[in-house]
């Protein structure tokens, strides 16, 4: 039986960006930002790495495919530097393939480097791409929007819920973001919203109006890890953990079959429920102290606090409404760093801004947003659409 | 626009979507004529119109391939001429035994503000031809070819070049028209005014009942020239309006069917006892009244390509198709054939390498088609983001009886009355338009069944 990541790989140091609409800076800019952060907090050399990973979703508005681009912007001489994809998870993954390699012993110290430059499209929102010569030739030309905006019809259906109940605790989800965003200096978005401007925004795909849906930003982020010997080798006193990490991809079940009824993500499920086995969580609603979830729209996030299993199936409505997950409420606040919504979503990037968050509130750096004891954190990326699609969910801790 | 042409406004005209065509509506009409979905055995297919969607690359060949037919198909398309419809038609019934599918349809283009943009209306025809149990025999006919030139498109030009009107009902209908009628009407050994009825298209109706006078028909055997119901569909209309004669007919009636182009074909016909019996599950009448009504003059003006609107960036999208990729998956694809797992029973669209259901291998799949399957709607959206040229995209999941389900694009969605559980029917339309190469790509979409369209 697999012991799985639990314990074995420790992050020394992360490193953030400033996201945002960085018309001065190109993904060269922002890789070097996030990295120079990360290698002054590991208080390692860049000649102290062994391999990186670097992370991008799109490569005709970055800097193309393969590692190449990533070594040569960071100058990383000579070692093994891998470039992942995985859509909305490929940050995750970078991060996943340098902590598989720490806990192997192949490698002493890696780096996770994820980077997007979506401002450079043109338009709002993401580039529009094939989805390879035969599905184009029968997948309807949808946006990200409207395969996330299919949950919303699925989940009212399955629950009996109103569309004003549904779309009021949406717009909760997002008013909430909005506030937290406000208090990181690194967010694209910092203003707070009011639920009227909420609401009243245009329709993008129904029932999804402007503010349902995350921003659209430029951004990197980076994590050096090691193992937690090496860490304390290094100095590293206070040691934040990887307690588990999984992805799960769909195998089109959900999309082919009559088994989805719309109402939620199969994929979170199924990797939440292995994450919280390989990190001894029992009984996550009263054991986690945060969550970084995907809010690519606020649909998502409403279903993922079900499909986490934190709210009861059909409750995250009326939970959201509640406050339950709000920074100050009494649950277990979500997108603390104001998620997706005020960050913006350079995919390559957001599964690293996710654990950047959790990784500050676990040292006690996160500012006027710091929550009080925290011990455990849950990231969560989800790729894709909500029926075929991959989602990964990590919990980092304390040692 | 254009004052003039004011007396022409009166009635409704039939305009393709944006996603329609004479292909896609070849394929509509083909399906109500064959009316089920196992491999009918026809030998060979017969598709006639002016307004092909493209010049070089055998429309029948798509049509063919929509309605699954066999591949050992003779397949034949036919163009040139406002007879085009009725010579395929005359020359597959010339043939004897064979059994044929012959379908013309037109998707006429007309220039803004001019007369024949009040006139054309887009539509189609299908028959389907053999030796046994047949509604209708012919029994003469006369053709006839003339260099007389009433109007012209050239080779790609858009819109059609006019001459007189009254020379062309003079000279053209009134003399080649009524020779032509009078030799066949010989030939038959027939009275004009034993004719029950008379179908002759025009994109002016009056000049049927001038014609009709001159050979001595009876007034009442004038067919109507469907004007007010969906304007004139050339070469495809003379077609549509034996598809509406038929429907009424009688047995043991004639009935006159004539077209004029270049020279004349008039068509002698006599129904059979069987008439009835092998009519059609939908009448054309149903057709004529069940479209969707649009009083946007502007999205049919950007649909026929009249006006270019702004469609934003993301329709800069390339929609190249992989012509090696689409011969590989013609099959699924363009006949909407699922699987069925012999070992657990899943039907799953598209078929991969296993099955969705237990992964057993490709070869345990069996075909299913999915166009005649009544499905339902599992969950929408509109969206108003993604690039479409006629916005909303509504898409989402469609549940089939029977197990398949994916995703789609819904057309024909009346937002008031769409939602989890409406109905659905299947309908092939253009999936993408290649701009910049001039291609379109072809699958299934879901049109949604609302009392007004329900084709029972």
């Amino acid at each position: 039986m697999a012991s799985g990541i639990k314990d074995k790989v420790a992050i020394i140091g992360m490193g953030c960006a400033r996201f945002g609409e960085r018309w001065e800076s190109s993904t060269t800019h922002l890789l070097a930002e996030a990295f120079d952060e990360a290698l002054a907090d590991a208080n390692i050399g860049r000649a102290d790495i062994n391999a990186a990973w670097f992370g991008s979703c799109f490569d005709r508005i970055n800097v193309g495919n393969s590692a190449i681009p990533a070594a040569t912007a960071l100058r990383l001489d000579g070692i093994p530097v891998s470039r992942v994809e995985n859509m909305c998870a490929t940050a995750t993954e970078a991060v996943r393939g340098a902590a598989y390699a720490v806990a192997s012993g192949a490698i002493d110290i890696g780096l996770a480097i994820g980077a997007e430059k979506l401002k450079d499209t043109g338009y709002g929102g993401l580039p529009v791409q094939s989805k390879g010569t035969l599905n184009d030739m029968w997948l309807p030309m949808g946006s990200a929007p409207a395969g996330f905006a299919q949950l919303a019809a699925g989940y009212q259906h399955r629950f009996g819920i109103s569309a004003r109940d549904l779309k009021r605790a949406m717009a909760h989800v997002s008013w909430k973001s909005h506030q937290n965003g406000a208090l990181h200096p690194k967010a694209h978005i910092r203003k707070a919203v009011t639920m009227e401007t909420i609401l009243g925004a245009p329709i993008i795909a129904e029932p999804l109006g402007l503010f349902d849906c995350c921003g659209v930003s430029d951004g990197a982020a980076a994590a050096i890890v090691t193992t937690p010997e090496i860490a304390r080798s290094l100095g590293k006193r206070d040691l934040v953990t990887i307690k588990a990490m999984q992805l799960s991809v769909s195998s089109g079940r959900e999309s082919s079959t009559a088994e989805w009824d719309g109402s939620g993500v199969r994929n979170t499920q199924i990797a939440a429920h292995r994450a919280y086995q390989e990190a001894g969580v029992s009984n996550p609603r009263e054991e986690l102290d945060l969550m970084e979830v995907h809010d690519c729209f606020s649909i998502t996030e409403l279903v993922t606090m079900e499909d986490l299993a934190i709210s009861p199936k059909g409750r995250a409505v009326h939970e959201i409404l509640d406050g339950y997950y709000d920074r100050t409420g009494s649950g277990i606040p979500c997108q603390v760093d104001g998620g997706l919504k005020c960050f913006g979503h350079p995919i390559g990037a957001s599964g690293l801004r996710m654990m950047y968050e959790i990784y500050n509130q676990l040292l006690d750096r996160a500012g006027e947003r710091q929550l009080a004891d925290v011990e455990l954190g849950l990231t969560h990326n989800l790729g894709g659409v909500p029926y075929l699609g991959v989602a990964a969910v990590s919990i980092l801790g304390r040692l | 626009m254009a004052p003039a042409q004011a007396a022409g406004a009166k009635g409704r005209r039939a305009f393709c979507n944006w996603d329609e065509d004479t292909v896609t509506m070849a394929v509509e009409a083909a399906r109500n004529c064959l009316a089920d979905c196992a491999a009918p055995s026809v030998e060979s297919i017969y598709l006639a119109s002016t307004s092909f969607p493209f010049a070089d690359m055998q429309n029948s060949a798509v049509v063919a391939a929509a309605l699954r037919l066999s591949g050992q198909l003779k397949s034949t398309d036919v163009g040139g001429s406002q007879r085009a419809g009725v010579s395929a038609l005359l020359n597959a019934l010339s043939r004897g035994h064979e059994s044929a599918l012959v379908i013309a349809a037109e998707r006429p283009r007309a220039r803004p503000a001019s007369a024949q943009e009040m006139q054309y209306g887009a539509g189609a025809a299908a028959f389907s031809l053999g030796s046994d149990e047949v509604a209708a025999n012919l029994i003469a006919s006369s053709s006839s070819t003339a260099l007389f030139v009433d109007h012209f498109r050239a080779s790609g030009a858009a819109h059609d070049y006019f001459w007189e009107e009254r020379w062309i009902r003079e000279e053209g209908y009134l003399k080649i028209v009524v020779q032509t009628i009078n030799a066949a009407l010989a030939r038959a050994g027939l009275k004009g005014a034993s004719i029950n009825h008379f179908i002759l298209a025009a994109p002016t109706s009056s000049i049927a009942g001038n014609v009709a006078r001159a050979v001595g028909l009876n007034p009442e055997s004038v067919e109507s020239a469907l004007d007010d119901e969906c304007g004139y569909a050339g070469t495809a209309h003379a077609p549509l309006m034996l598809t509406n004669t038929l429907d009424r007919a009688q047995p043991g009636e004639t009935i006159l069917l004539v077209n004029f182009g270049q020279g004349c074909d008039a068509l002698i016909l006599e129904t059979t006892s069987l008439v009835a019996k092998r009519r059609p599950p939908t009448p054309t009448t149903h057709f004529l009244s069940a479209g969707k009504s649009d009083p946007s003059y502007l999205r049919m003006a950007s649909f026929y390509g009249e006006i270019s609107p702004d469609f934003g960036m993301r329709a800069e999208r390339d929609a190249k198709t992989a012509l090696s990729e689409q011969y590989r998956s013609s099959g699924q694809i363009y006949g909407f054939v699922a699987g069925k797992c012999s070992a657990c029973a899943q039907v799953q669209f598209p078929q991969l390498a296993y099955c969705v259901g237990c992964q057993a291998p490709a070869s345990k799949l069996e075909p299913l088609c999915l166009a005649e399957k009544s499905a339902a709607v599992v969950t929408h959206t509109a969206d108003w983001l993604s690039y479409h040229p006629a916005p909303p995209l509504y898409v989402g999941f469609a549940q089939f009886d029977g197990g398949a389900r994916l995703l789609m694009e819904f057309v024909d969605v009346d937002p008031a009355s769409f939602g989890v559980g409406t109905a659905l029917r299947m309908v092939f339309r253009i999936k993408e338009r290649d701009e910049a190469r001039g291609y379109s790509r072809y699958f299934w979409k879901a049109a949604a069944i609302t009392p007004h369209t329900e084709s029972n």
